[in-house]
């Protein structure tokens, strides 16, 4: 079975979940060793490039601290995958080029799940159960500023 | 069609006659605001990846270190240390190391009614308070904004929310966002502008509009505001000398269109508590009495103004701490702290076995001063009870009101704070 595998977690996963604030000080190597340590003590020391997180309501709520969707893109999370973003984290994410998939039934995966995405033709395909999902694919700027790695890349390009 | 306040502060910043919802627009900002939670990557940003050689315009640029002040570690000393050697490289004059917490700096010295302030921190909409837009954002979006001056916004859907009658005694401004954010659900209004009407805004202070704005970002709004007034006329002039007169636009079209409506009747409201480990697991604090606390916290932007401190020395004049209870109290500004010495309340304070902290984030951002150990319960003023945001993360948050954790200290317990009148 081909894709990679998802890391469940629940409602409401504020950036202090993903990045505690006394860890913001740190270099980024060593910040990224706590990534999520709250809600998972196994995710940062096993999850792969390439692997997928899988929300509910409101993720990336709470501080704006762009630490979070960060350590998660240089973690080298595929996708996060929530029925809904919190804007901060929505646009921090846009903004360093990590994609975000809106779908409503995230009940449906289960933790360790083997995933895999095509952006191009919004489809998500769950391997484990065979089950495919369709979501809007970025357009437009935000598809742009995606496509070239993040804003800061984005803008460099048009120089 | 008219136009909410927020769609009109949006469209005259962006050149626009109208603006609706779901439109994007480039906006000229008036401030762009950041402190040390996240200053390391923001330096990142402008100096590596954007290579800046100049901001826009470094008198508009507000750098504020609150988060750790003072420096508890060498990491911390580091990143204030690169933040002052950024404000002196690029010409910003307005740095501040333990001067308060920045959005309440922001508005005892800087914005004004109908202006717009971008800034590196989630609870920018405190503005509202002034009847200005805040938008909170990331380190890139921040970074580009010092360099350019503007940013790109979608027009939020504007949400009315109505606070009908008066509060009864012991009940407060914080009660009633509690009680907001519990119906609404912690995302619940996401990507929305919350503006609050109704005839106890209007008698409310800057400060009480400040706990509203501040802590509707719980509810996932992009801003909150309430229109400014006569209030904010006087507290400008009493407190920073500014003369400002009202203009008539500052306000929302009486046609104006708002997605929804919510009323909150405050003649029913009770004290209320959000426990853990989310914002809006709210109930009555009658629910929870009797639970027992190891810490309480005075402190943070939501709730640590000198009408706050003023409602604490009440509860504690003459009373003692609880022997098992922690109590820390941090004023939001060094002009609030100063106040509070003057008319005796840090006295007050002290003798009642209460800790007093130097102004800044402190508690409430989990890294410094009165950090929380495993098992540990606290009662707290600030506006986040996330999972380990004061400490461990087999640690406890409850949020309430200023008097509802000044009673509880004392007797050691979560108290109902109508028990003492």
């Amino acid at each position: 079975m081909s894709g990679q595998r998802c890391w469940i977690f629940g409602d409401n996963i504020d950036t202090d979940q993903i990045m505690p604030s006394q860890y913001l000080v740190l270099p980024m190597d060593e910040m990224l060793k706590h990534t999520l340590e709250t809600q998972s003590e196994s995710f940062a020391k096993q999850m792969e490039a390439g692997d997928f997180i899988v929300g509910g309501e409101n993720f990336g709520c709470g501080s704006s601290r762009e630490q979070a969707p960060l350590a998660l893109k240089k973690l080298g999370v595929r996708a996060i995958i929530a029925k809904s973003f919190a804007r901060i984290f929505f646009r921090n994410a846009i903004n360093i080029g990590l994609l975000l998939i809106e779908i409503p039934s995230v009940e449906e995966f289960s933790e360790g799940d083997l995933l895999e995405v095509n952006v191009k033709e919004g489809l998500l395909k769950d391997a484990t159960t065979s089950k495919n999902y369709n979501f809007f694919p970025p357009t437009g700027l935000v598809k742009d500023i995606f496509e070239s790695g993040g804003l800061i890349q984005y803008l460099d390009n048009k120089k | 069609m008219g136009m909410t306040l927020v769609e009109k502060i949006l469209a005259r910043h962006s050149g626009e006659k109208k603006v609706e919802p779901g439109q994007f627009l480039t906006i000229d900002v008036d401030y762009c605001m950041a402190n040390d939670a996240t200053m390391r990557l923001n330096i990142d940003v402008v100096e590596n990846t954007l290579k800046a050689t100049k901001l826009w315009d470094p008198s508009k640029i507000v750098l504020v270190m609150d988060h750790q002040v003072p420096s508890d570690s060498v990491l911390t000393a580091q990143v204030h240390e690169m933040s002052k050697k950024f404000a002196d490289k690029y010409g910003i004059a307005a740095y501040y190391n333990g001067e308060g917490i920045c959005h309440q700096l922001m508005v005892e010295k800087y914005l004004l009614p109908g202006q717009i302030m971008v800034a590196a921190d989630s609870h920018s909409p405190s503005m509202g308070a002034l009847g200005a837009v805040g938008l909170g954002m990331g380190s890139t979006d921040v970074g580009a904004t010092m360099v350019a001056g503007k940013t790109w916004v979608k027009v939020p859907q504007s949400v009315l929310v109505v606070l009908k009658g008066q509060l009864p005694q012991a009940v407060y401004a914080k009660d009633i966002i509690l009680a907001m954010i519990g119906k609404t659900t912690a995302g619940g209004l996401i990507y929305k502008a919350v503006e609050f009407q109704g005839d106890a805004v209007s008698k409310f202070s800057v400060s009480e509009r400040f706990t509203l704005c501040n802590m509707a970002t719980e509810a996932g709004v992009k801003t909150a505001i309430v229109a400014p007034d006569e209030k904010v006329v006087d507290y400008l002039q009493k407190e920073r000398g500014v003369s400002v007169p009202l203009e008539s636009w500052m306000l929302s079209d009486s046609d104006a269109k708002f997605e929804q409506t919510i009323e909150i009747d405050l003649s029913k409201l009770t004290p209320q508590v959000a426990c853990p480990h989310s914002v809006d697991n709210v109930c009555d604090v009658s629910k929870i009495a009797g639970l027992k606390i190891d810490q309480a916290f005075i402190g943070a932007c939501t709730n640590a103004r000198i009408d706050d401190l003023r409602i604490v020395a009440q509860v504690l004049k003459g009373n003692k701490v609880n022997p098992n209870v922690k109590m820390d109290i941090t004023p939001a500004s060094r002009t609030i702290y100063l106040q509070a010495i003057q008319e005796g309340l840090i006295e007050i304070f002290l003798e009642a076995g209460a800790r007093i902290n130097h102004p800044g984030c402190s508690t409430c951002w989990g890294a410094c001063q009165g950090v929380l150990g495993p098992g540990q319960v606290l009662i707290s003023t600030q506006n986040r009870n996330f999972r380990g945001r004061a400490g461990s993360k087999d640690s406890s948050v409850y949020l309430a009101s200023p008097r509802t954790v000044a009673y509880s200290a004392i007797k050691g317990f979560v108290t109902d704070p109508r028990e003492g009148i």
